[in-house]
């Protein structure tokens, strides 16, 4: 606390007080270093951008460029379309990303169970998640979203949307399962020790004593990987259902003009923000509880 | 259940790997005593304590809680642990549970304890342990003299038949040992029947009904507090307590 904070917040106790010389001077320091750090600060991102502004604009091919993917006028005929497709990727997010979170910690839970009863189903979750986390989305997408529908199943459906979801489900399952499971493995023993001798059964010890500590140290790397979905919801378009990224293809595709990419792509970036704010802001807390001596 | 022994423990053997833990190992626990078990550290106390709550499975042996032989294969083991409470040296609360949702978690899911009558068992118990202001703390806002009373009314609030007591005061401060022993005195004087692994030989004096010395998983020598502590019969127990005297804590 500063002398300044000190004062204005009253908070202190008036115990009659007064900041020593030795204080002051290096308060006065402090704040000294702090102002010249901003303004280097500002300057090199000054410079940083001038330059890169420079080479970009002095690009042979620049005239060009701006003109096929920096247009104003199909950026505003693209926004519409493009929020209107997004849209798509907000709910699909919202059903995947739910869909995800029950399935991952259900082959999370399988992958802890012991006993020889359950060996069938460890193996199982673990050749899913050894699986999946290896296949690339982008083959997983292609193979659920244009094979299924090549099967002609009877009854199944074709429908791009679902397919596609279902692909992202799959995959994302995978990396949230692992995620799930080393919160479990994180929590002590002891704790599972703990629940055990109270009487709680091998479920409940799992349930009202592993499984909460596990999630709760788990909240940044889950958050993390919800952005990743959010905007991996993109890639749902190479099916031809219309998303934000579908809708920029189709004006792309009539008029051979770029823009409507950029378009797309600054909204995903603008809809991740605030996601990836509130994951740093999760960690920063949870790295502070613990910095205090706290556990989860 | 006039005076048959609450638990009892015959030949018991426990090894981890291939070191042997418990050779051979008998005791009985009468009802409303305290026994105190001593011994170096690594001689086998914790083993013990966690076999008779079947956190270890035995390799040989058997042993009964009241009449039940517990290390029967087909018995329900955690219908045993529920008629048992355990205290660990690290308190083993749960960080993400208030003191008082730590204390009801097993009255209410385990046994169906109403949440309202179990939230009033457990703030008397926390009122009469010192721990009334306490209730809606998380553990890691507690002191360790705290947590560790926190930690017995847990146990306690099962009202188990047996209470088990791990070195409680180990990981304490000093200063704080004595709310601790405080509470166990309490206990003792309502006539809970206990068994505790202390390194505390003054407190362990003065409360233990009777007083077992093992060494490497042996019991060596057993009998009451003045015996054990008085007059040890056997040359190995009278070197460990020699030990603890220059130690300072006889
Ligand atoms: N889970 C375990 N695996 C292997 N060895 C163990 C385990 N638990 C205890 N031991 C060993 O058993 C011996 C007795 O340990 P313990 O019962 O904790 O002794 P005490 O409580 O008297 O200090 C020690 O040598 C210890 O290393
Ligand atoms: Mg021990």
């Amino acid at each position: 606390m500063t002398v300044k904070e000190e004062l204005t917040e009253g908070s202190g106790e008036h115990d009659g007080y007064v900041p020593s010389q030795r204080r002051l001077d290096r308060e006065r320091y402090k704040r000294a270093r702090a102002r010249r750090a901003t303004a280097i600060g500002a300057l090199s991102t000054l410079v940083t951008g001038a330059v890169v502004y420079l080479v970009v604009v002095n690009a042979p091919g620049w005239p060009r460029t701006k003109e096929t993917f920096f247009d104003w006028g199909y950026a505003r005929e693209a926004f519409p379309k493009v929020l209107e497709g997004l849209w798509l990727n907000v709910r699909l997010l919202l059903v995947c990303g739910a869909a995800v979170l029950v399935l991952g910690m259900l082959i999370a839970v399988a992958r802890t169970l012991r006993g020889p009863v359950f060996f069938p189903l460890r193996v199982l979750a673990a050749a899913y998640t050894d699986f999946f986390r290896g296949l690339p989305l982008i083959i997983n997408l292609m193979i659920v979203v244009l094979g299924v529908p090549a099967l002609r199943l009877q009854g199944v459906t074709v429908d791009p949307v679902v397919l596609g979801g279902t692909a992202l489900t799959l995959t994302y399952s995978a990396y949230v399962a692992e995620v799930f499971r080393a919160g479990i493995e994180s929590v002590h023993p002891s704790q599972r020790a703990a629940a055990r001798s109270l009487g709680l059964g091998n479920r409940q010890a799992l349930r009202y004593v592993v499984l909460p500590q596990a999630v709760r140290r788990q909240v940044p790397p889950l958050l993390n990987d919800l952005v990743s979905l959010q905007k991996d919801t993109g890639l749902v378009s190479i099916g031809g259902a219309v998303d934000a990224v579908r809708a920029a293809d189709i004006i792309v595709g009539r008029s051979l003009n770029y823009t409507p990419y950029i378009v797309a792509g600054l909204v995903f970036v603008a809809l991740t923000i605030p996601m990836t704010r509130f994951t740093d802001w999760v960690t920063a807390r949870m790295d502070r509880r613990r910095a205090q001596g706290g556990t989860t | 259940m006039s005076d048959a022994p609450v638990l009892r423990m015959e030949s018991v053997r426990k090894s981890f790997g291939g070191s042997v833990v418990l050779r051979d190992v008998d005791l009985e626990v009468a009802p409303h005593t305290v026994t105190a078990l001593i011994g170096a550290s690594g001689s086998g106390k914790s083993t013990l304590l966690r076999c008779a709550n079947l956190l270890e499975e035995i390799d040989d042996g058997a042993i009964w809680l009241d009449d039940e032989e517990i290390t029967d294969p087909r018995v329900d083991q955690d219908a045993v642990r529920r008629r048992i409470g355990v205290v660990f040296q690290a308190y083993n609360l749960f960080p993400h549970l208030t003191v008082l949702e730590n204390i009801t978690l097993a009255p209410r899911r385990v046994h169906g304890v109403p949440r309202a009558e179990a939230e009033a068992r457990a703030r008397e118990l926390l009122e009469r342990l010192g721990l009334g202001g306490k209730a809606g703390e998380y553990p890691d806002r507690l002191s360790g003299g705290q947590q560790q009373r926190a930690a017995i009314v847990r146990a306690l609030a099962v009202r188990p038949r047996l209470l088990l007591l791990d070195e409680i005061t180990a990981a304490l401060d000093p200063e704080l040992v004595g709310e601790v022993l405080t509470v166990v005195r309490g206990l003792k004087d309502e006539g809970m029947t206990m068994v505790l692994a202390t390194h505390e030989m003054g407190f362990a004096r003065e409360v233990a009904d009777q007083v077992c010395f093992l060494e490497g998983g042996v019991v060596l020598e057993r009998g009451t507090a003045e015996q054990v502590f008085g007059e040890p019969r056997q040359e190995r127990t009278r070197r460990f307590l020699r030990r603890i005297v220059q130690a300072g804590r006889l």
